[in-house]
């Protein structure tokens, strides 16, 4: 599904990523870890080729299609999806409208989909608009939602969501990975989602509550250091902390 | 000039504070009446889509009065509800003898060479009156079109709203698909009595060659609301006005929307100014400039003058391609116990934003596209939807060139 290879991206002149390979086939979900400022979010901008990332090295293929420089929307439209962690506000944009854009073009589905994430009533406010850290997270997930992506990239899920929320979020993020929602979309596209693959990037692990991840890794000063069992790396962090993975890379 | 007294010939010669001077000499006042047309569904099909464009809807359909004066002459005036009056200001004046307590008071004539030139040469205009306690639920649309080349268009406008009424207009101001050149001087005086409410909606449709100059004022009293919208987008030549509202009575209300956007050539030098003399009056002047290429100076200025006002004052432009926008926001408090606040800012789309909607799935174009409509998106507060509609298509009719 996704295969990175020697990837390296710089920002202005600085590298920021090199030397990253990583392969999630289809169906499987990899969790991202790493510290602040390791370069998880830019792997993620990479991947859905935001201007700002400028990949100096190695080449990035979904689906079989090289995509290292497709722009962005085609990428989108490839069936990447990205749930951002400070996506901007959009004035005079209102969330039904920005559903309506990720593809759910039916109001009612719009609606449907908006009551399960506990945004009902957002759906006539401006995209992100005085929107709280974790009204961003469910409004963020509620856009996949209806993007229906084969690919979610997600973007630190836990982030400023109350502990009220967190399950919402955590349960939203798994049924979006196993495509088993329960809302009404055409059996063909339900289908195309039980393939459906993920990266998901956490600081702390609490995501690893509620969803089943197939793989992890760890990403540090702009490299990958290790891959392997998700709860194993994990316990490994917490147990040494991030420090211990430059090890790993040298 | 003209074989005029010293007076007004100096009158004649006073520039505006602000805005490019325009020689008046270079254009006609005389010019040939032009026949009334009684069915409107007999004005060109050329005619009736630039007035289309402007808002003007000759079908009628959700109007309860029509009003159209080309160049100097009325040729169409009708109104089709009780308790509304719809006619042009010449026959007003002679029909009400206390017109005149209404007539350039709101407005000073000696205020620049344009108010004097209408005053010294008046043509017509519109009067429109909501009788005491009518609700008129459709809007009154009247229509300012300019037809022959170098004309000086001067227009005389009263509207007055009763107590306890309300009204709805939308004036349009087009020209002739054709036309070169003109100056448009429309004078504009709106009385808003007690406990009454008048949304008014005015859209340009002008053509390059033109200069636009109008001069309005508004006088609210106790419990009032004056709710004006003002949509300019189409290329003109210049355009210079500073409409003043007086919110005299307790409790008065006016708000200010303006959407503006200038194209390569287009001079804009818009304002809004309210003045709070009464207590617990409110105001909001709101405006949403876009450059393509021309220059806009976007003005605002509120003054409070009673304790327990509040106003705020909010001017955003954006420059999409090239071109200039001033923003100029002015609030004087003369008491304390005044609440008044601004916003200013000028800047292009972030780059951000545009990748945000791309990430969903939208080309750089269409979501440039999406950003600019919801820029120009002001949810305008006791609107009509039919008003609303008619801002939307305005604003997507403009949009098709904006890129």
């Amino acid at each position: 599904m996704l295969l990175i290879e020697d990837l390296k991206v710089k920002i202005g002149d600085k590298v920021i990523l090199s030397h990253i390979d990583l392969k999630i086939p289809e169906g499987v979900t990899c969790v991202l870890f790493g510290p602040n400022g390791s370069g998880k979010t830019s792997l993620l901008m990479t991947i859905m080729g935001f201007s700002q990332y400028k990949v100096v090295g190695g080449r990035i293929i979904f689906d079989g299609k090289d995509i290292t420089n497709l722009p962005t929307y085609e990428r989108a439209r490839l069936g990447i999806g990205i749930s951002f962690q400070r996506p901007p506000a959009i004035n005079g944009l209102k969330l039904k409208d920005m559903i309506k854009i990720c593809g759910a073009n039916d109001d009612s589905l719009a609606e449907k989909m908006a009551r399960k994430l506990n945004l009902e009533k957002f759906l006539n406010r401006d995209v992100n608009v005085g929107f709280s850290g974790g009204e961003i997270k469910r409004s963020e997930l509620l856009q996949l939602m209806a993007q229906s992506p084969k690919m979610l990239l997600i973007d630190e899920p836990e982030s400023g969501v109350d502990l009220e929320n967190i399950s919402l979020v955590g349960e939203t993020i798994e049924t979006l990975i196993k495509g088993n929602d329960h809302y009404e979309l055409p059996r063909k596209v339900i289908k195309r989602e039980r393939k459906r693959s993920g990266l998901i990037i956490t600081h702390t692990g609490y995501i690893l509550d509620y969803i089943t991840a197939d793989m992890g890794a760890v990403l540090y000063n702009g490299a990958i250091a290790c891959q392997g069992n998700p709860i194993e790396i994990l316990k490994w962090i917490k147990g040494k902390g991030y420090k211990e993975c430059s090890r790993c890379v040298a | 000039m003209r074989g005029l007294d010293n007076d007004k010939k100096k009158l004649l010669e006073k520039k505006a504070t602000y805005g490019e001077d325009i020689d008046l000499n270079q254009f006609k006042i005389d010019v040939s009446e032009k026949p009334y047309i009684e069915d409107v569904s007999k004005i060109s099909d050329q005619d009736k889509e630039q007035m289309l464009k402007a808002g003007v809807d000759l079908s009628e359909k959700e109007r309860t009065g029509t009003f159209i004066q080309k160049d100097q002459s009325v040729v169409h005036c009708k109104v089709k509800q009780e308790g509304l009056e719809v006619m042009p200001i010449v026959d007003a004046l002679k029909k009400y003898d206390w017109l005149k307590d209404y007539y350039w008071k709101a407005v000073s004539k000696d205020l620049d060479k344009y108010s004097a030139s209408a005053d010294i040469f008046p043509s017509n205009g519109y009067f429109i009156r909501s009788l005491p306690n009518q609700k008129i639920s459709y809007p009154v649309q009247t229509c300012l079109y300019m037809e022959e080349d170098n004309v000086e268009q001067n227009v005389h406008n009263i509207i007055i709203v009763e107590e306890e009424s309300e009204l709805h207009i939308i004036t349009g101001c087009t020209t002739s698909p054709f036309l070169n050149s003109g100056l448009h001087i429309g004078i504009s005086e709106f009385y808003i009595k007690r406990n009454s409410k008048l949304s008014f909606t005015m859209i340009h449709n002008w053509k390059e060659g033109v200069h636009v100059r109008p001069r309005s004022a508004t006088i609210v009293e106790e419990g009032g609301t004056f709710l004006s919208n003002y949509i300019v987008m189409k290329p003109l030549k210049s355009l210079q006005t500073y409409p003043t509202t007086h919110l005299v009575g307790e409790g008065a209300v006016a708000r200010y929307y303006s959407i503006m956007v200038a194209s390569k050539n287009s001079y804009m030098d818009v304002g809004s100014k309210v003045v709070l003399h009464a207590p617990n009056t409110r105001a909001e002047v709101i405006s949403r400039a876009i450059t393509t290429g021309g220059k806009i100076i976007a003005r605002g200025r509120l003054e409070g003058e009673k304790p327990g006002i509040k106003a705020h004052l909010e001017c955003k432009g954006l420059i999409l391609k090239e071109g200039i926008i001033e923003a100029i926001p002015e609030l004087v408090g003369i008491t304390e116990g005044v609440e008044m606040s601004h916003e200013a800012a000028v800047g292009k789309i972030a780059k951000e934003e545009i990748e945000y909607l791309m990430a969903r799935g939208l080309s750089e174009e269409e979501a440039t596209s999406t950003i600019v409509r919801g820029f120009l998106k002001i949810d305008i507060v006791g609107l009509p939807s039919i008003l609303r509609e008619e801002i939307d298509k305005a604003v997507a009719e403009t949009e098709k060139d904006m890129f």
